[in-house]
Formats: C-alpha cells, sequence, structure tokens
C-alpha cells in the first residue's frame, strides 16, 4: 500500500477537532468518495478525535491518503499518550462509557470504516487507526 | 552466481534496439492492429517502462515487493487497456514482451559467458513474469470496478421513485434485491424524499422474490434513516415465504407494513389528512392503483 | 464567545443551526436555550440542522439533552431538516435520537407543534 499523501495534525481543543473534519471532509471529496462515504468518515474522524482530546488528554491525528493497486482510500490515525484503555473489548462495546458520552464513538467509528484497528496500553496511550476505501 | 550482469549497462547500450525489437514484438503480437493505441502513444509507454524496469531488473530482489513508480505504471497502464477494451492477454503481452529484445541483448554483451546469461535471464523472467501478472490483476480489477458501476446505474434506472400523491412516494422495486443494489436504491430515495418533502414513502416489495439478511438489514436502516429525516415509511407486498425467512433469520422487520400497495396508498392518504370517497353512481373498489 | 441565536417564532422557539460546531457552543445553546423556554413559555422547540453536514454522537447527545430539558418544561423538541447522508450516517452509528420528534422541514415541524397545541396530536403518532 503506498501513501499518497501524508498530514499531521495536532488535537489540543475542540477547535482542532473541526479543522480534523474539515480536513478530512477535503481528503475525502479529492479521492472521490460518495457523499455518504464522506460523512460516514467525517462522522467517525469526530468520534475519535473527540476521544483523544477527552480521554487521552490530547494528541494528534494523522491523515494519509493510500493508493492500494487502482483503489484509493484515506487512513486516519489517531493517538495519544494519555491514560491508555484499560478492557478495550468493554470499550468498544455500544453504549459503554467511563464518561458522559452515549458510548458509541468507538463502536459507531468502527461500523463507519471499511478497516479499524486499536492498540492500547494502560499508562502509555491509545492508538486508532481506520480506512476507508473509495 | 560467481559474476551478475549488469542490467543497467546493458539496457544503456542497447536501449535503442531493446525498444524497436519491442515494439516489434507488440505489433507481431496484434497490439496496434484496432488502432486502438497509437505507434508513437506506444512507444512513449515502453521507453517509459524501460527506463523504471532497469532499476528494478539490477537492484531488486526477485521477491521484494515491486516499485513504486514502476508498479504504479502498470496498474495505470492496465487500466486503460481495460476501459480501451483489450483483452488481458493484450495487456500482459506489454510487458512479455520486452523479455526477448532484452536476452538478444544479453547475449550480445556477455558471448560465451552461458552462466551469468542463464543467471540474468532467469531473474528477469521472474521479474517480468511478476509484473505480468501485475497487469492482468490490474487489467480484471478495473474491469470489475466498470462492471459495478454499470450494476450501479442499472440499479438506479431500474428503480424509479415515483409521487403518488402530494407527500406520498412509493418505491416500487422488481428482481432480486442485492446489497449494493438496495443500498443505491435507497439512498435514492431518502433523496427523493428530500427533493418532493414527502411525508410518506412506500417501499413495494411485491415484486421481490426472496431477501436476505443483509438487504433486510439495508431495509431497516432505510426506514430509521427516513424517520430521522422526518418522514414515515410503510413496506408494503412481504411474500409469505420472505416474512417467514426474516423471522428464521431473526431479522424482525419492526415497521408498519401492509399487505398490497393498494392498502399501503389508502393508509398513506390517511395519515395525510385525504379520503378516498365514492362519487355517486361508481361502484368500482375506492383505491385501486395499478402499476 | 459565538452563540447561536433563538429566535421566537409563535408559540415556539427556533434555533438554527449553521456552522461546525464546536464544543463549547454546544454547550452555550444548551444553556441559552433552557432560560429561553423558561421566560418565554414557549411549548415548542424547532432545531433546523439542514445545514450540518454531520451530527456525531456529541452533538446527538445535545440534541438529546435538549428535548429531554424541554419536555420538563413541558415543550416539544422537533429536529427538522437532516439530510439523507447524515441520517444514514447516524443510524450507523447507532444513535436513533428516540427522545425527539423529527420532521422534514421547518414548517411541517411548526405544523407539529400547532398541532399538539390544538389537541390534535401530530397526525403520525411519530416518536415521542
Ligand atoms: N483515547 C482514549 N484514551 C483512553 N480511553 C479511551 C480513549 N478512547 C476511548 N476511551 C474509553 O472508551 C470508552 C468508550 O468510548 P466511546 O465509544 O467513544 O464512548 P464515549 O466517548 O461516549 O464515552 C470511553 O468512555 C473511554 O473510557
Ligand atoms: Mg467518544
Amino acid at each position: 500500500m503506498a501513501v499518497v499523501r501524508d498530514d499531521v495534525m495536532p488535537v489540543r481543543s475542540s477547535d482542532d477537532i473541526v479543522r480534523v473534519r474539515q480536513e478530512v471532509r477535503a481528503r475525502a471529496i479529492e479521492i472521490g468518495l460518495s457523499l455518504v462515504d464522506q460523512t460516514k468518515i467525517v462522522t467517525a474522524a469526530s468520534e475519535l478525535a473527540r476521544n483523544t482530546l477527552d480521554y487521552g488528554g490530547g494528541g494528534t491525528t494523522r491523515l494519509e491518503v493510500v493508493q492500494d493497486g487502482g483503489r484509493r482510500g484515506i487512513r486516519l490515525t489517531f493517538e495519544d499518550k494519555g491514560p491508555g484503555i484499560a478492557d478495550v473489548e468493554l470499550a468498544l462495546k455500544d453504549g459503554y462509557t467511563s464518561g458522559k458520552g452515549l458510548g458509541l464513538g468507538l463502536s459507531g467509528a468502527r461500523r463507519l470504516s471499511n478497516e479499524f484497528f486499536i492498540e492500547s496500553k494502560p499508562g502509555e496511550g491509545t492508538r486508532v487507526t481506520i480506512v476507508r476505501w473509495k | 552466481m560467481a559474476v551478475a550482469a549488469d542490467w543497467a549497462g546493458v539496457i544503456s547500450r542497447h536501449h535503442d534496439e531493446i525498444i524497436k525489437g519491442w515494439l516489434q514484438q507488440l505489433r507481431d503480437d496484434g497490439t496496434l492492429q484496432t488502432g486502438r493505441i497509437k505507434d508513437a502513444e506506444l512507444e512513449g509507454e515502453c521507453r517509459r517502462m524501460l527506463a523504471l524496469v532497469g532499476p528494478e531488473l539490477a537492484h531488486g530482489a526477485a521477491h521484494s515487493p515491486l516499485g513504486g513508480e514502476l508498479r504504479d505504471m502498470l496498474v495505470a497502464l492496465s487500466r486503460s487497456r481495460a476501459l480501451q477494451g483489450f483483452t488481458p492477454s493484450e495487456t500482459s503481452n506489454f510487458v512479455l514482451g520486452l523479455k526477448l529484445p532484452l536476452f538478444g541483448a544479453i547475449g550480445v554483451d556477455y558471448p560465451d559467458q552461458a552462466d551469468v546469461i542463464a543467471g540474468a535471464t532467469i531473474e528477469a523472467t521472474r521479474k517480468l513474469d511478476r509484473l505480468a501478472l501485475l497487469t492482468i490483476e490490474s487489467f480484471q480489477k478495473s474491469r470489475e470496478e466498470v462492471i459495478i458501476r454499470q450494476q450501479r446505474e442499472i440499479a438506479e434506472l431500474s428503480t424509479p421513485v415515483v409521487k403518488l400523491w402530494d407527500g406520498i412516494l412509493a418505491l416500487p422495486l422488481i428482481g432480486t434485491l442485492d446489497s449494493e443494489r438496495t443500498q443505491v436504491v435507497m439512498e435514492n430515495m431518502l433523496q427523493s424524499i428530500v427533493e418532493h418533502s414527502a411525508e410518506i414513502a412506500i417501499i413495494d416489495i411485491t415484486g421481490v422474490p426472496t431477501v436476505d439478511t443483509l438487504v433486510a438489514q439495508h431495509l431497516l436502516k432505510t426506514v430509521a434513516a427516513a424517520r430521522l429525516m422526518g418522514a414515515d415509511c410503510i413496506v408494503s407486498g412481504i411474500r409469505p415465504q420472505i416474512a417467514q425467512t426474516m423471522v428464521h433469520l431473526g431479522v424482525e422487520l419492526n415497521v408498519i407494513s401492509k399487505a398490497s400497495l393498494a392498502d399501503a396508498l389508502a393508509l398513506a392518504l390517511q395519515r395525510i389528512g385525504k379520503r378516498v370517497v365514492d362519487t355517486a353512481g361508481a361502484t368500482a373498489a375506492p383505491v385501486e392503483f395499478l402499476r | 464567545m459565538d452563540r447561536i441565536p433563538i429566535l421566537k417564532m409563535g408559540d415556539a422557539l427556533l434555533i438554527t443551526i449553521q456552522v461546525d460546531m464546536h464544543d463549547r457552543l454546544a454547550l452555550a445553546l444548551e444553556e441559552d436555550l433552557t432560560a429561553k423556554i423558561a421566560a418565554t413559555k414557549a411549548k415548542g422547540v424547532l432545531i433546523d440542522i439542514s445545514s450540518l453536514e454531520i451530527v456525531d454522537s456529541f452533538i446527538g447527545r445535545m440534541l438529546d439533552n435538549i428535548a429531554a430539558v424541554s419536555r420538563m418544561l413541558d415543550a416539544d423538541t422537533v429536529v427538522v431538516g437532516m439530510r439523507p447522508a447524515v441520517a444514514i450516517t447516524l443510524v450507523e452509528l447507532g444513535l436513533s435520537l428516540t427522545g425527539v420528534k423529527t420532521a422534514l422541514n421547518v414548517e411541517r415541524g411548526m405544523l407539529m407543534i400547532q398541532n399538539r397545541l390544538r389537541g390534535l396530536g401530530d397526525f403520525s403518532g411519530r416518536r415521542s
């Protein structure tokens, strides 16, 4: 899989989340995603960037345009050095929240993506990667 | 292998001959015959690929991942071949046609060194075969994309959203629903709801022989999405077998459903505050809707 | 800080969300709206989201919260104008907004609120 474009954005405030959404939208349009697919990836990005901010204490979002043979996609990586997630399986359950959320961020982002990976170590941080293909 | 062939040197010394031989090979294979591609264009492609393949032969190990630029070029080339109507073998012959001229050139540069020639030929054959396979794969993928796109277009064409009344739309589905078609059709329906400001959409599946779990789920999601937009859906014409399958599949169609499109229309009219009455003298059934 | 304007239209309050909402704005809106319902004795709240290109669970929760608070203050909340792509995505996300009523546009939403006031109920008994 070749990386066609690669940007890293900070996630330190709720304004940064807005910027991440806008940037993901621009990339999604660039690779020709349908309106519905654009909306899906932007929504997933919004959820994950918010987790980075709210639970991870801030971090970064990496936006990559990737190419695999003839197809293009967007790969997003949300990374923080926060407290990590002790029980990832539990965190991925619909409705589970340790805060005041609806508990749909992780599980929903997974449904809205074509590929979803999560790595988290308590005390070290969390990295969530999603891919949406054209 | 004691001495490795110097591919870079061979290619630069015999560049023009190789290109010529390669083009001749392609002509003999018939790549140019139908006029789908021009001589000059083909020659440009050969030159570009030779420039990229040189370093690959000189350095890349047989099993290393294919170089990015070469790979991208071949993917793009195969794609355009697929769209222009070439066959898969014509497409892969583009790469394979390079073999003979290359091997001819190496024979000239290493006379009497059979082991060098053999080693280099085997090595180059492996790499070029992989590249040829790549072109076939990409060709296939592009064809599939074309087919998928056409299926989408057909699905859209074959499933018009019709306005039955002010504020009432119907989506008469006919034929087998696969997940792809269902998705296209449903997205169209939601868009039509906005365009017509329709409060009610009737999804009529009288003409649908079977429904699988995925399609049933799409249907349910569409009903849920319509609700979020402020419209209601009525599903009509669910066949007994479909109802049974769905129950067995554990998919509960938790939606308003009516036996026929006519019943659904009657309900829809009632909901928007309209009533159908018999006029004096007429004895026909109140709402008879013919598709 | 910007705030989202709340307009009074008859017995209802109309909020048109036009910007890509950041979090503080959403929280300020919840607060302002609660105060405004109490002050105006409004019987309905229309939230026009036709400009929104996405609704995530944060905005979803805000809509749910507004609906819950309004209900306690005896006002109905109607979310109007959700775009198809947004609706499809919300369903996939798993959000059903069970606490809010929905309408295609502001006029329809207004009609729903008026019907309730006249004791007609909205025609479909749509989700309440
Ligand atoms: N980046 C993160 N760092 C630490 N914990 C996280 C992170 N992301 C998610 N979590 C945990 O997973 C839970 C579920 O997340 P999510 O599905 O987004 O729901 P919500 O945000 O509504 O709580 C969170 O409540 C939190 O405990
Ligand atoms: Mg979250």
